[in-house]
C-alpha cells in the first residue's frame, strides 16, 4: 500500500470495437497479474470502508483488495466467496459504479478503486485453478424448493447448501441460469462462467432440475406435498412490455427478452448449425435505453445488421443503460435518436415490417420517476425504414406462481409482497425475493435478496426444528 | 432425457410417442402443450398433448411431418430419448359440464382432440365428433375417437373413405338435418380452424380453436405467439391455446407463422446436402 494517493486506475484491456463486433467474445478482457496487483495498491485501506456499505452482499470488499495487493488470491477468493455466490457473474454485470465503487473514498479525488475488476479476477483465477473441495457440512435434514435459477435463486440455493440444507432448484427452462443465460449476451457474460458457478453449486450438493415450470408442472402445493419444508420463489421479471401501437405484430418485431434468448440461449447467430433461426435485416431499431437495449443493439450488429439504432423518448441524462455500456455501444457504431418515439409501423404486402412512424419529443416537468416527463411534439413525424424493431421497453413479474398458489399476496403490478427483513410471504413456508419482488432491477439486487430470504427461511426452519 | 416408451405409425407423416414424463403428466389436462427440443442443437416447439397417464408417468404425443424438426423427431426411436419436454403448458381446454359439443379435428388436430373428447365424456357431455383428413390413409385415431364419442363421422377431401367434403360442409349438413350443439371446438392446421370459425359463425354457434403460434419459452416471456384476438393482443402459451374462434385474427395468425419460411427451406436443404447432422 502507499501513502499517496494514486488517483487513476489501471484501464482494463478490451477487444477493439471494428473486430468485435463481427464475434460473441467477451468484450472486456479482465486484468492480468501485473495490472491486479497495481490496481489493489492503490486502496488506501480505509478504517470504515464505505465501499462495504455500497455492496448490497457485504463483500469484505477492503481486506479482499488487501488480500489481491499482497498476492494472496487464494485468500482474496475465500472472502468474496464468503458472501458472494457468483463472483464471476458479479464483477462482470454489477452496477459497480453507482455502488462499491461510488462510496470508494478515492473517488472524490480521482477514480475509485475498481472493485468490480479485482472481483473478476479472483473469480477468474478460481476457473483457472478449478474449483475448491467443496465444504463439508453438517446435513440438516430438511428440503428447500428454490423456484427460478436466476441470480436470486443461486445466491439463496448457495448460501443454504453451505448451512447443509437439502436444497432442489426448479428451472423452466432447459438451462439453469435464468437471465444470466438468456439475457445477457455472450460478449459481457460469457455462458461458461454461469455454467462453472451453477457447477459449483452443484458440487456443494445442490440438485437443479430443468423443465421444471412451477406453476404449471408443479404448484407450491404440490412442492409442500413433495416434502419441501420451505420454498423460495424467485422467477424474476420475464414479461416482455410491448407498446400498443399499430403494426407491432408485423413480423420482424421482437421483444428484446425473445430476440435476445434466441441469440444467447438458443444461439440462433449459428444457424443452422443450430436449429433455432433469428431474424435480422439490414436496419434494425431498438426502442429503449436501458442494458437490455444496450444488449439488443449489440447483439443485432453481432448477428449481421448494417445499422442499429436506439430509439428512446427521453435524452441521453434519463438512459438507464450503464456507462460502460453505453460507451461500448457508441464505440460498436450504435447510432443513437434521444427524444424519439415510435408511433406507428408499416409493412410490405406480405406482413414483414418495413419502417416505423416516429414523433419527436421534448422534456416537460418531472413526472413520478423523477425524471422530465417527454412530451411529443406535435407535427415534428417522420418514418425511418426498418427492417426490425426489438422492443428493451421493460419487463413484468412473472404471474405463473402467483396465479397458482393466490394465498401469496401481490401487489397491483403483479409483484410479489415480502418481509424486508426475512424475505417472507404472506404464506407460511414461502419466501421471494429478485425481480418477482422489487420489479426488473439488477442482479446484484436480486443477489442481495436471494441471501436475505436464505438467512429467514433458515431461521423459520431452525423454529421448525424447535 | 425423456425416453420414447412407445412409438407408433399413424401414417407416413405422422408418428405417435409415448414419452416417460411424470412431471409433465402429472398435472396435465386436456388441450395443453407441450415444449420439446429433441438434441442440443435443437430448437424449442410446442407440442400438444395428445394423452397422458398420470399412473404410469407418460406422454403422448403425435407429430405430423411439417418440416426440419418435426422430420428430425419422427425419426427418432423406441428407446432413444428426448432431451427436454416441459409442461403441461398453456391453460387446459375450456370445457362445458353439460350439454352437447360437436368437436372437430382436422388432420394429425385429431390427436389433440381425442383427450379433450375423453374428457367430455367423463363428463357426461354429449360428443359428436367430425374428423377428416386428404384421404383415407391420413385418416388417424380412428378408432381411439370412436371409442370416445357418441357419434363419429369421419371426413376425406376425396372420398377414399366417410364423407366426401371438409369437416366443416359434414358440420353444415349435420346442423342442416336438425342437430343440436351447444358449443363447438376446432383443432387443425390454420386454414381447418378459419374455415370452421366461418362456418360456425351464422350459426351463432359458440366455437373454441386451438392456436398453434411459434414460441420459443413457452412460459409468457418471449411475446413470439403474440395473437390477435378481439382487437386485443393475447400469448398464445399462457393466456391460450383457447380462443373464441370467432375473435382470432386469422390472417395475421397465418402470416405470422411463415415467419421463418426461408430459414425452414433452407435448413431442410442443407439437412439433405448434408445428412442428418444439418
Amino acid at each position: 500500500m502507499s501513502d499517496k494517493i494514486n488517483p487513476t486506475r489501471v484501464p482494463m484491456s478490451e477487444q477493439d470495437a471494428k473486430e468485435r463486433i463481427s464475434d460473441f467474445r467477451e468484450v472486456a478482457l479482465g486484468y492480468t497479474v501485473e495490472e491486479v496487483r497495481r490496481e489493489a495498491e492503490r486502496c488506501i485501506q480505509c478504517k470504515k470502508p464505505k465501499c462495504e456499505d455500497g455492496c448490497p452482499v457485504k463483500v469484505p470488499i477492503r481486506d479482499f483488495v488487501m488480500a489481491v495487493a499482497e498476492g494472496d488470491d487464494e485468500k482474496a477468493l475465500e472472502l468474496v466467496k464468503s458472501t458472494n455466490s457468483l463472483p464471476a457473474v458479479c464483477g462482470r454485470v454489477c452496477p459497480q459504479e453507482e455502488q462499491c465503487e461510488a462510496k470508494c473514498v478515492i473517488s472524490k479525488k480521482g477514480d475509485g478503486i475498481s472493485i468490480g475488476r479485482l472481483e473478476r479476477f479472483v473469480a477468474d483465477w478460481e476457473m483457472q485453478r478449478g474449483p475448491a473441495k467443496p465444504n463439508v457440512v453438517e446435513k440438516k435434514n430438511q428440503k428447500v424448493a428454490i423456484v427460478g435459477s436466476g441470480p436470486a435463486g443461486l445466491t439463496c440455493a448457495g448460501d443454504l447448501a453451505r448451512l447443509g440444507y437439502d436444497v432442489t432448484v426448479f428451472e423452466a427452462l432447459h438451462a439453469p441460469g435464468g437471465v444470466l443465460i438468456y439475457g445477457i449476451p455472450e460478449f459481457r457474460l460469457p455462458n461458461r462462467v454461469v455454467h462453472y458457478e451453477v457447477e459449483n453449486l452443484r458440487r456443494n450438493g445442490v440438485r437443479i432440475e430443468t423443465n421444471a415450470v412451477i406453476g404449471k408442472s408443479l404448484t407450491v402445493d404440490d412442492l409442500f406435498e413433495d416434502g419441501f419444508d420451505a420454498i423460495f420463489v424467485g422467477t424474476g421479471a420475464g414479461l416482455p412490455r410491448f407498446m400498443g401501437i399499430p403494426g407491432e405484430n408485423l413480423n420482424g418485431v421482437y421483444s428484446a427478452n425473445e430476440f435476445l434468448t434466441r441469440v444467447n440461449l438458443m444461439r440462433a447467430d449459428c444457424f443452422p448449425e443450430n436449429h433455432t433461426p433469428v431474424n435480422v435485416g439490414k436496419r434494425v431499431a431498438v426502442v429503449g435505453a436501458g442494458n437490455t437495449a444496450m444488449d439488443s443493439a449489440r447483439t443485432a450488429l453481432r448477428a449481421g445488421a448494417e445499422e442499429a439504432h436506439i430509439i428512446y423518448r427521453r435524452s441521453e441524462t434519463e438512459m438507464t443503460a450503464r456507462v460502460e455500456e453505453y460507451h461500448h455501444a457508441i464505440e460498436e457504431g450504435v447510432i443513437f435518436n434521444w427524444l424519439t418515439n415510435p408511433v406507428r409501423l408499416f409493412g410490405n404486402d406480405d406482413g414483414w415490417l418495413t419502417a416505423m412512424e416516429c414523433i419527436r419529443m421534448e422534456l416537460g416537468e418531472p413526472d413520478d420517476s423523477g425524471r422530465r416527463r417527454p412530451v411529443p411534439i406535435e407535427g415534428s413525424e417522420f418514418k425511418i425504414d426498418v427492417e426490425n424493431m426489438i422492443l428493451a421497453l421493460g419487463t413484468s413479474p412473472n404471474p405463473l406462481v402467483p396465479q397458482t398458489a393466490t394465498d401469496i399476496d401481490t401487489r397491483s403490478w403483479g409483484g410479489i409482497v415480502v418481509d424486508e427483513e426475512t424475505g417472507a410471504t404472506s404464506r407460511e413456508g414461502v419466501f421471494a425475493g429478485g425481480d418477482i419482488v422489487t420489479g426488473a432491477a439488477t442482479v446484484i439486487l436480486a443477489m442481495g435478496a436471494g441471501k436475505t430470504a436464505a438467512s429467514g427461511i433458515d431461521e423459520y426452519l431452525k423454529s421448525k426444528r424447535g | 432425457m425423456y425416453e420414447i416408451l412407445r412409438k407408433e405409425d399413424l401414417t407416413d407423416i405422422t408418428k405417435l410417442f409415448e414419452v416417460n414424463a411424470p412431471l409433465v403428466a402429472r398435472n396435465a389436462e386436456p388441450g395443453q402443450f407441450v415444449i420439446v427440443r429433441i438434441d442440443e442443437k435443437g430448437e424449442r416447439i410446442p407440442l400438444t398433448i395428445a394423452d397422458y397417464d398420470k399412473e404410469k408417468g407418460t406422454v403422448t404425443i403425435v407429430v405430423q411431418e411439417v418440416g426440419f424438426t418435426s422430420a428430425m423427431l419422427n425419426s427418432l426411436r423406441e428407446g432413444q430419448s428426448i432431451v427436454d419436454f416441459a409442461g403441461p403448458l398453456g391453460r387446459p381446454a375450456p370445457l362445458p359440464k353439460e350439454g352437447s359439443v360437436v368437436l372437430l379435428g382436422g388432420g394429425f388436430g385429431v390427436a389433440p382432440i381425442y383427450p379433450v373428447a375423453k374428457e367430455l365424456r367423463n363428463r357426461g357431455v354429449k360428443v359428436t365428433s367430425i374428423i377428416g383428413a386428404r384421404r383415407e390413409n391420413l385418416v388417424i385415431m380412428e378408432k381411439e375417437m370412436q371409442s370416445v364419442s357418441d357419434k363419429l363421422y369421419v371426413c376425406t377431401d376425396d372420398g377414399s373413405t366417410g364423407f366426401k367434403g371438409f369437416v366443416t360442409q359434414k358440420l353444415e349438413e349435420l346442423v342442416a338435418g336438425g342437430e343440436k350443439f351447444d358449443e363447438a371446438i376446432a383443432i387443425g392446421p390454420m386454414p381447418m380452424m378459419r374455415a370452421t370459425a366461418k362456418t360456425t359463425k351464422p350459426m351463432e354457434l359458440k366455437t373454441w380453436v386451438s392456436v398453434d403460434p411459434i414460441m420459443v419459452d413457452g412460459t409468457g416471456m418471449c411475446g413470439a405467439c403474440r395473437v390477435t384476438v378481439a382487437g386485443e393482443v393475447k400469448f398464445g402459451c399462457v393466456d391460450g391455446p383457447f380462443f373464441d374462434a370467432h375473435d382470432v385474427d386469422f390472417e395475421e395468425a397465418h402470416r405470422r407463422n411463415l415467419m421463418y419460411r426461408r430459414e425452414e427451406e433452407h435448413i431442410m436443404t442443407v439437412c439433405r446436402r448434408g445428412g442428418d447432422s444439418a
